[in-house]
């Protein structure tokens, strides 16, 4: 079991996502960096869809009461290991008794922890990935055991994985969204030219950011959104969904982020700046 | 079945979005859920979202480029045998307790719309709803066919907690919050059926392109309800609609 000492600000177990239900209402949910994720549990030789631990901006204290085999990735937390600080995308021994504990938020909002074999954690509509109400609860919290498979002996074909940082990466790549031949040459050169800034509002359902551009009388019926789907907003505030972001919406799309864009912006945080590319 | 004239739209990366005439209209719902039934027999592991005046193509693993599956689209759109496919729609009737401990704005309403309490639950009850599209939160459903005398704003300020299973007025909608949350509709009674169950295969009985018929029901009544709703021996009652 891993015993959670401090749950840090907001840590959650996440999967690949809820897949199947969208016509239902359900959100996809899921690690909101899916390469930080597949890239831990490619380095543990998880199947990439493993649950890892989600930890946003200030991390938990953890207990290893069995020994295993862990990888961090994401962002740079400033993660020590019985208090000796370790790096990111580099598989770690733990054994029991060990204590995993992060200090300041260095670069990026979200880390990862995967753990050799993945999290166990009860699965909800074919995901364990936390989202309420269709989990009992929306993160972890003190005092919780979470469940993980004792691995002693293990050795990794990779223990370290050079990857591109992209951390610090404020280009957003885009695809021209369904609505956007509906906006006017002035609303599709702000979208373009302005450097936005991530507003307070942004969590796992969306991204809220700082500036406006102009407003629009565009009307639609509602109709299907996926996470990194930008809207406007009639006032001109666009609002990148996330992964537990809403299935429809009535909203103009006016981009639709790439997968990757998702990862670097699931990295911003409030005062962060980014551009949008097509 | 009538064709109508299809428009396909990439969106991103990995999905596919087809549009039909922006109409609110039971008979492009109808052309559409049809469709929808086709792709997922050509195509078993895309997820497809149907609302209004659009369906949604997801690929969850590339199969194939959006362009590609663009022209497979229109292809197969066209190449339409005739004899409408058998869709399974039913005509829910789902209880709904109008008591004033769960209709919190339901006199405020009825006055505002120049009806009595009683007028206003009969013609909430009197309709049946088309479920346009279901969203927003798990198990919501976007209800058309509200009558005119009904319509009313939204409450100036949203209550930050609308309790599970209300239901509501709101401009040309009414629904049920399947879940409690923050919500800004006018709440004018209580629905005991979960319309969200994590515990069964299908998590939402209800179907894009279903009806829903509302059912007056006392107090008492709502509390038993409630109960074997829980304890999953209660179902609601369902009518298969015919084409």
């Amino acid at each position: 079991m891993l015993k959670i000492l401090k749950s840090g600000f907001f840590t959650t177990i996440q999967d690949k996502g809820r897949y199947g239900f969208r016509h239902k209402g359900v959100p996809v949910s899921g690690t909101m960096d899916d390469l930080a994720r597949h890239r831990v549990n490619t380095l543990l030789e998880n199947s990439a869809d493993c649950a890892v631990l989600e930890i946003t901006m200030t991390g938990p204290t953890l207990l290893f009461e069995n020994d295993t085999f862990i990888c961090l990735g994401g962002a740079d937390l400033s993660a020590t290991l019985n208090n000796l600080p370790i790096d990111n995308y580099h598989v770690y021994k733990v054994s029991e008794g060990d204590i995993l504990s992060y200090g300041r938020l260095e670069k990026g909002f979200r880390g990862y922890l995967g753990v050799k074999g993945g999290i166990v954690s009860q699965e909800v509509l074919k995901s364990s990935s936390q989202y309420q109400p269709l989990t009992e609860k929306s993160c972890i919290v003190d005092g919780e055991e979470i469940e993980y498979s004792t691995t002693k002996m293990y050795e990794p074909k990779l223990t370290d994985l050079k990857v591109e940082n992209y951390l610090e990466t404020f280009e957003l790549k885009a695809d021209l969204g369904p609505e956007f031949e509906l906006l006017n040459e002035q609303h599709k050169k702000q979208l373009f030219e302005t450097t936005f800034t991530i507003s307070k509002e942004n969590n796992r359902m969306a991204y809220q950011l700082e500036e406006k551009i102009d407003g629009h009388s565009i009307s639609m019926l509602t109709s299907a959104t996926l996470p990194g789907t930008v809207q406007l907003t009639p006032a001109g505030k666009p609002i990148v969904l996330m992964k537990d972001g809403q299935t429809t919406g009535g909203y103009p799309r006016i981009l639709q982020l790439s997968k990757t864009s998702i990862s670097i912006l699931a990295q911003k945080k409030a005062g962060d700046l980014i551009k949008f590319v097509s | 079945m009538k064709s109508y004239p299809i428009k396909t739209k990439p969106f991103g990366e990995y999905a596919l979005l087809i549009e039909w005439p922006k109409e609110v209209d039971e008979r492009i719902l109808k052309d559409i859920l049809a469709f929808e039934k086709r792709l997922r027999a050509e195509w078993p592991d895309i997820e497809t979202v149907p609302a209004y005046n659009s369906l949604t193509i997801i690929l969850n693993d590339d199969i194939a480029s959006t362009y590609d599956l663009s022209i497979k689209v229109h292809d197969l759109y066209h190449s339409k045998e005739d004899g409408a496919l058998n869709l399974e729609q039913y005509l829910w009737t789902l209880p709904v307790c109008y008591d004033a401990e769960f209709g919190l704005d339901l006199k405020m309403v009825a006055d505002h719309l120049n009806l009595t309490v009683d007028e206003l639950i009969a013609k909430h009850t009197g309709q049946e709803y088309t479920v346009f599209g279901i969203g927003f939160l798990p198990g919501f459903m976007y209800l058309g066919g509200l009558p005119k005398n009904l319509e009313v704003a939204r409450r100036k300020e949203p209550r930050m907690k609308v309790a599970k299973g209300s239901v509501g007025l709101a401009g040309k909608q009414t629904g049920i919050y399947p879940q409690e949350s923050p919500g800004g509709w006018n709440i004018v009674g209580r629905c005991p059926v979960p319309l969200f169950n994590t515990d069964l295969k299908d998590p939402c009985f209800v179907n894009v392109g279903d009806k829903i018929q509302f059912l007056a029901i006392e107090r008492a009544e709502f509390d038993l309800k409630k109960i074997e709703a829980e304890v999953g021996i209660y179902k609601p009652k369902k009518v298969v609609l015919h084409a």
